[in-house]
This record gives C-alpha cells, sequence and structure tokens, in this order.
C-alpha cells in the first residue's frame, strides 16, 4: 500500500489539471479512493504523472536484434549497465540490448511499451525477448499487408475468409493488433519493385491494389473488435512529395478509426531531394477535422542512431543514399525488413526538414489526445532522448534558439519558426500516457482513476523540462516503487497484453495447406503456445 | 607537451610475472603514467583475465611523474599499451600485444622487437614505429566502424598481417617486410607503402587513397590499368617518407610506376601505384 500526498496531480484522462491531491494505492497495485496504513510520500513540490505509454516502438525481435548485431561501434562507446544483485548487464545506444531497455524505459518514467512490427514467423523469438524487458508492460502488433496468404484471399475478394485469416494469425503471433507496413510495398519489393500508387495493382497481383488493402485491413480491424485500430505505415515514407499519398491514404480509410504510425515521415511536399519541403500544415489539418484518426509523431532528433523498418524497398534506398551499413531480412511469405545505421546532421537540407517536421505536426495537431510522443525508436531517435523533445514542445525560445543551428536555407522549407504554440505539461502528460493509452485501447494505463494500474511518475518541479523529465524522482509501477531517486530499486516483471478475436473454427486447416505448400517450417511449430508468453493479460474478442 | 626534458626523467616497467591469460594495461599510457609517483604507479588496476590486479604485481616500476615509459620483456599478452595517448613517449624492447597505441592522438612510439594485430587502430595521430613484425589490422577501423587511423604515421620494418589500413582515412602506413591479403581493404583515404609488395586482395573496395608497392602485385580485376607514368605526387611523398629513412624510387632514369584505379566493384577512386623499374 502506498499514498502520494501533496503532489501535483496531471490526469488528463479524468480531466485533472494541475490539481494537488492524493493518490492511494491498493496492494494489488491499483489505484483507489482511500487505504488504511501503508507507506507515504510526500509529494510536496513534485508532478504526478501517469506513466508513460509508447505507441510506436521497436524493441524486441528479429529486426532489432539484427540492428544490434550490426552497430558494435555503437557498444563501444555507450553506457554500460553492470550486472548487480538485482540487476543484469546490458548496454543503452542507439538499439539497447533487452534488460538495459527496461531499465531505461522505467528510468525516465515510462511504463507500458507497444512494440509496433512483429512478423508472425518471428513472434515466438519477439516474446522471448519481451519477457526479457523488465519492467514495463508490453503488447505487440503483427505485421500483416503484405502476407501473400492474406494478399491472395484480399485479390479473390473473400472478405469474410480473409477476416479470419487475420484473427487467426492475430491469436497465432499471440499478438495485441494489427500492423500494416507499406501495403502491397514490400511484397512487390520481393519482386525488385514497390508500390506508391494507392490505385495501381500491385507487383505479383492481378487486381489487388494498395488501396483495397488498406480500406478491407481497416474494415477487418473494426470487425473483430480490436482495442487498438489499424496501425498503418503508410506507402511511400521518406520520399520528397509523399504528402500526396498520404491523404490519399487516409481518404481511403475515410469512416475507419486508423492509427497512423510516425507521420513524420509522411508529410513532405517537393519534387526532390533538393526542393524537398514540409507539408505539416495540410496534415494536420487533416487531423484536426478527423478525430476517428490518431497517430504519433515518429520525430526526429539529431544525432546518431539506426533505422530499422519491414520497407525493404525504403531501406535499400537509404543505403543507396548513404552508401552506410545494409541489412536486408526476407520473412518468408509475410514482410521484409531493412536495417541501415543513419545519422541525422542538422546541417542537412533533408535531415532538417525532418527534425523541423515531427515538432510542427506535435505543435499544429491541436488535440494532444491525437498526437502522441515518439520517434519511432530507434528510426527518428533513442526512445531514450525523449525528454529532449518535450523541452522543443514545452519551450518555444529554445526551439527558435535551435533553429539558429540549421542552414538559413532550409527556412523556406519548414514552418517551425512560425509556430509559437508551447505545450503545458497537462498536453504533455495527454501525449506520453493519456493518449497513446487511450488509442491502444488499454483503459487502465495512462489514467490514475480508481481501478486502474498504479503506473506513476513523480518529477521534482524543475524549470529545465529537460532534466526534469529525464530523472524523475519517483517511478512507481503498479503499484511498486521501481525507481527512487535515479536508482532503480525493483525490477519486476511486466505483463504483455495479448487479444483473441473470434474466428471461424475451420481456419486453421484452411491455412494449413497454403502454409506448407511454400514455408520453410512446419506448421505445428508456427503459432506460438499462449504458455510461452509470461504474465499474459488476454483481452478476449466478441463473436461478431 | 609537458613531458620532462631530463634524459634520465622516465618510468621504466619491467616485467616481472609472464600474464596467464591477457593482461589489458590500457593505463600504461604517458597521459595516465605522466602525473603520478612511482607507488600510486603500482597501484593502477589492470585486467588479468576478469581479475582487477594493482600493476604492481606483474611489473617492477622505476622512477617516476613522466611522461617517457620504457617497457622491458616479453610482453605479447599484455593489451592497450599507449591507448589514446595524446602525447609524451613509449618504448618497448622485447615483444608487445595488440592495440598498441589504438586511438592515440599524439606522442611516439617505438618498439624493439614485434607487436601483435591492431598497431594503431583508429588513431587520430601520432607515431608508431615497429621494429620487427606487426600482426593484422595495422591502424585499421574496429569491427563496424566507419573509419580507421585518421591520420599520423605507423612504419613496420618488418612484416604485418591481414587487413592493414582497413578504413583508414588519413595518414600513412609504410610496411617493410610483406603485407599479407586485404592490405587497403575498403580503404578512405590516406596513404600505404609497401616496400616488399602484399599477397592478394591488395585495395579490395578501396573508396580512395593510396597504395604504393614497390614489387608486383596480384590485382584483382576490378582494378583498371591506368596510366604508365611517375605522377607528381610520388616525389611529394618520397620527401615525406624519407624522413623516416624510407627511399621511395621517383626519377625517370630508373623506372616508372604502373597506376591502376578502383576498386570498380565499389565502385571507387582509389589508386594503386606499382614500381616498375628499368629494366
Amino acid at each position: 500500500m502506498l499514498r502520494i500526498i501533496n503532489g501535483k496531480v496531471y490526469d488528463p484522462a479524468n480531466g485533472v489539471d494541475g490539481e494537488v491531491k492524493d493518490v492511494c494505492i491498493d496492494d494489488h497495485g491499483r489505484i483507489v479512493e482511500s487505504i488504511e496504513g501503508g507507506r507515504t510520500i510526500d509529494a510536496g513540490g513534485m508532478i504526478v504523472f501517469p506513466g508513460g505509454v509508447d505507441v510506436h516502438t521497436h524493441v524486441a525481435g528479429g529486426a532489432i536484434n539484427f540492428a544490434r548485431a550490426m552497430t558494435p561501434e555503437d557498444h563501444r562507446r555507450t553506457q554500460a549497465f553492470i550486472r548487480t544483485k538485482t540487476r543484469r548487464s546490458g548496454l543503452g545506444g542507439m538499439a539497447p540490448t533487452t534488460f538495459a531497455t527496461g531499465y531505461l524505459y522505467a528510468g525516465m518514467g515510462w511504463t507500458t511499451v507497444n512494440e509496433a512490427a512483429v512478423p508472425v514467423l518471428s513472434a515466438r523469438h519477439t516474446h522471448e525477448e519481451l519477457s526479457d524487458i523488465p519492467i514495463v508492460d508490453k503488447s505487440t502488433l503483427t505485421l500483416i499487408a503484405n502476407n501473400e496468404i492474406l494478399l491472395d484471399q484480399l485479390e479473390a475478394g473473400a472478405f469474410e475468409r480473409a477476416k479470419d485469416v487475420l484473427a487467426w494469425y492475430i491469436w497465432a503471433a499471440k499478438s495485441y493488433g494489427v500492423k500494416a507496413v507499406n501495403p502491397g510495398g514490400v511484397a512487390a519489393w520481393k519482386w525488385g519493385s514497390d508500390a506508391k500508387q494507392l490505385t495501381s495493382p500491385i507487383e505479383g497481383y492481378a487486381r489487388l491494389t494498395p488501396g483495397v488493402i488498406i480500406t478491407q485491413l481497416a474494415r477487418i480491424c473494426e470487425q473483430l473488435g480490436l482495442p487498438h485500430p489499424l496501425h498503418l505505415h503508410c506507402n511511400n515514407l521518406g520520399a520528397p512529395g509523399n504528402i500526396s499519398t498520404t491523404l490519399d491514404t487516409l481518404k481511403h480509410l475515410e469512416g475507419s478509426r486508423a492509427h497512423i504510425a510516425h507521420s513524420q515521415y509522411h508529410a513532405y511536399g517537393g519534387s526532390g531531394w533538393d526542393s524537398i519541403r514540409s507539408e505539416t500544415t495540410q496534415l494536420a489539418d487533416y487531423f484536426n477535422t478527423h478525430a476517428n484518426i490518431t497517430t504519433d509523431a515518429g520525430a526526429v532528433l539529431f544525432g546518431d542512431t539506426v533505422t530499422i523498418t519491414a520497407d525493404g524497398p525504403w531501406q535499400h534506398l537509404l543505403y543507396k543514399l548513404t552508401g552506410r551499413k545494409w541489412g536486408n531480412l526476407d520473412v518468408e511469405n509475410e514482410t521484409g525488413c531493412g536495417i541501415v545505421p543513419y545519422t541525422y546532421r542538422p546541417s542537412n537540407l533533408v535531415n532538417a526538414v525532418q527534425w523541423a517536421s515531427g515538432l510542427e505536426l506535435l505543435l499544429l495537431i491541436r488535440s494532444p489526445w491525437q498526437v502522441f510522443l515518439s520517434t519511432d525508436h530507434p528510426n527518428g531517435g533513442c526512445f531514450w532522448r525523449y525528454p529532449e523533445i518535450i523541452k522543443l514542445l514545452m519551450r518555444a525560445d529554445f526551439r527558435q534558439e535551435c533553429l539558429k543551428r540549421l542552414p538559413d536555407k532550409i527556412k523556406k522549407h519548414i514552418t517551425l519558426p512560425e509556430i509559437d504554440r508551447e505545450y503545458s505539461l497537462y498536453e504533455i502528460a495527454t501525449a506520453m500516457s493519456a493518449g497513446p493509452a487511450r488509442a491502444l485501447g488499454l483503459t487502465q494505463k495512462g489514467s490514475l482513476g480508481i481501478g486502474c494500474d498504479a503506473d506513476i511518475v513523480i518529477y521534482e518541479e524543475d524549470d529545465d523540462v529537460q532534466r526534469m523529465f529525464g530523472h524523475p524522482r519517483y517511478v512507481i509501477k503498479q503499484g511498486e516503487i521501481v525507481i527512487e531517486d535515479g536508482d532503480i530499486r525493483e525490477t519486476p516483471e511486466g505483463r504483455e497484453f495479448l487479444f483473441k478475436p473470434s474466428y471461424s473454427p475451420d481456419t486453421e486447416e484452411f491455412i494449413r495447406p497454403l502454409f506448407e505448400d511454400c514455408y520453410t517450417m512446419s506448421f505445428e511449430n508456427y503459432p506460438v503456445e499462449l504458455s510461452r508468453i509470461e504474465r499474459a493479460d488476454v483481452i478476449e474478442g466478441v463473436t461478431p | 607537451m609537458t613531458r620532462e626534458t631530463s634524459a634520465d626523467s622516465r618510468v621504466i616497467l619491467r616485467l616481472k610475472r609472464s600474464p596467464t591469460v591477457p593482461l589489458e594495461a590500457e593505463v600504461i599510457t604517458p597521459d595516465v603514467l605522466g602525473s603520478l609517483s612511482n607507488s600510486e604507479i603500482r597501484s593502477l588496476t589492470v585486467y588479468h583475465g576478469k581479475r582487477r590486479l594493482p600493476l604492481g604485481d606483474f611489473f617492477d616500476v622505476e622512477g617516476e611523474h613522466s611522461c617517457d615509459l620504457e617497457l622491458h620483456g616479453n610482453m605479447e599478452k599484455v593489451r592497450w599499451v599507449g591507448r589514446a595517448m595524446s602525447q609524451g613517449s613509449v618504448t618497448v624492447h622485447g615483444s608487445i600485444g595488440m592495440h598498441l597505441g589504438a586511438y592515440m592522438s599524439g606522442g611516439r612510439i617505438e618498439v624493439h622487437g614485434n607487436a601483435s594485430d591492431w598497431v594503431g587502430a583508429e588513431m587520430k595521430n601520432g607515431f608508431i614505429h615497429i621494429r620487427g613484425d606487426a600482426g593484422g589490422q595495422v591502424g585499421a577501423a574496429y569491427r563496424g566502424s566507419l573509419a580507421g587511423m585518421r591520420n599520423g604515421i605507423i612504419i613496420i620494418d618488418g612484416s604485418a598481417g591481414l587487413e592493414v589500413g582497413m578504413r583508414m582515412r588519413r595518414g600513412t602506413i609504410i610496411l617493410g617486410g610483406p603485407a599479407r591479403d586485404f592490405a587497403g581493404l575498403q580503404m578512405k583515404g590516406g596513404t600505404i607503402v609497401l616496400l616488399a609488395g602484399a599477397e592478394i586482395r591488395t585495395g579490395a573496395w578501396m573508396n580512395r587513397g593510396t597504395i604504393i608497392s614497390l614489387k608486383p602485385l596480384t590485382l584483382m580485376p576490378t582494378f583498371a590499368f591506368a596510366a604508365e607514368f611517375t605522377p607528381a605526387v610520388i616525389p611529394l611523398i618520397a620527401r615525406h617518407v624519407a624522413k623516416f629513412g624510407v627511399q621511395l624510387p621517383s626519377a625517370a632514369s630508373e623506372g616508372h610506376y604502373r597506376m591502376f584505379s578502383g576498386d570498380l566493384a565499389v565502385p571507387g577512386k582509389g589508386e594503386i601505384f606499382v614500381w616498375q623499374p628499368v629494366a
């Protein structure tokens, strides 16, 4: 039992904006009205937030593991976690190791993370890694928009069958929702091509277009009753002028709920690398008039990182542009994957536009319930740099100072210099916790309401907001104090949220011959057993 | 430079016990030892495998407060000597282990004996002279890094192993003896002088930079023969290396160079000059 008194509480889910009030936690790690006895934390002069929720990150699985293997140069220079009696060893840096990932997230007050890209084929590996990420609660999204068995159903117009197949995949991967990456583009990549036009048939298919995949997947996700809607990485990522593709994608989603991942990478105008400019105003206008769509920023921070995505064709282009290392994975019939280490430089026009665009989206989209803090870790920057973004959002004068370091010619390509909005603490709490929790459909997260999980972060009030958000005084996970004064006190195991949709009982026998026809493993070894998931928290879907 | 001027002001380390496993001794650099007293030097930590032990367990230490170090003994298991040094000198009488002078940015290292792999790896500047043979990866980039040595000079009187100058960006490496495979692998700049040639795949993946060989080389098919001449840069390089007692022929009466460009598989703008003496 724990009582937090005298703290200024920011709890957007319940409309609490800086009110001094007590928060009580029972023995089950839930927030309750009142308790008898127990420890009391005097949070006088401190700020109480619900624990952070990362709606889109890459922390476990084949791709990030490949990135770790590809960047030994970063391991030599980065933060090392030395083993202690209660803590395992590990490395921070661009692609932190499993245990270090948990320590770093919890260390800055984040308590729930959503691993946003898991092929069914590497789901088992991903869950094994997730169980080695301590403290935080986790969920995963299954990569689906280039799965050939599913695409064949959509090509044939067999919507009900496609719905069953997708539902089966979600449960086979023991995941929480659906992620679509460059719909059709990665399938086309296997023919050496890409899919940049939503209305043109995809290489290898007669009729199927990216637009159809997007519309149908969004419908399926709604009909299956997924707590989190379709999580979409649009076609044509990173390319100058891709704003038209993104707006076209949004039109294909008209009427459905959806989450657009890392929208910064999808908001460019111009016709080439020299003329690239930010078109975030157009994109923000769309979000401001369509409350059914949420997004995360995918903000970029200057410095070294490693880019990892299922978007194979884009990564090949990035490799050709940079001449850096390139890793490419073919995930059988499901998806692809590319890895390229990258350095974002303020002197580079494209990078500067990307940096500005991420911040612009966070500032121009009016409701923090619609746009969330993310760097698409590790693509735009590492998650442990979130406090830097918070400072950029809360301090307009600091933004202006940073803008001075950019080349003059960039001013014509961005709108950031004209924006003077500053986030309040209430808005930060929404964009880092309450908003993403609501978008994920995790009702017990991102809220300090009665009955919610007692995931709480307490900061010592500080004018230097980067320092404040980087070094919480206390982090409480499920009622347990895990961080105190910068030290890791406890490393409890987090839970994993799964969604079990209902599907027709003959689906497995339908998929089996298709699978056995073309995969290199046996079908029996394909689905992940529920017993493999440590601390599973299953949400059952209702039969439609 | 903050080094002492008096000739007998030196710190002398004599190996008294051979390490049974590699001894990680990155503390043996002028930057660390220069300001310490004799007893402070003896109590510095070295890693014998995973065990932390005082330097005095392995070395007798003579002298103190000096940036000029002298090492004696058979030290092929002693690693990281001169790591990241920026000043002073290290003179080794005997053989020395891996990573000698890695990351160094200034000062001199001289070895009267053999050295192991990774001599001057990722060094920024400074001077290293090995009188005997060296191992592989001289002046190279560590695994995963974009660039190897960024400047400075490495002279090996004897032979060297694989991947000499791998991904080096600037600076000069001079080999008196032959190099093994992949000399100048993925080179990005700088100069490698091979007085006794090299084995196969010299300059593979090179982007830029210059390799000069006084002996015929077996080149890969991705190096194209460009010209037969002695470019103006050769006498300049010859003058530069003459300071270290290395003779590079450039007179037309003695012969000329055959120039190859590549590696066309990258495609790179590197150049390999092979000396062709007059018959």
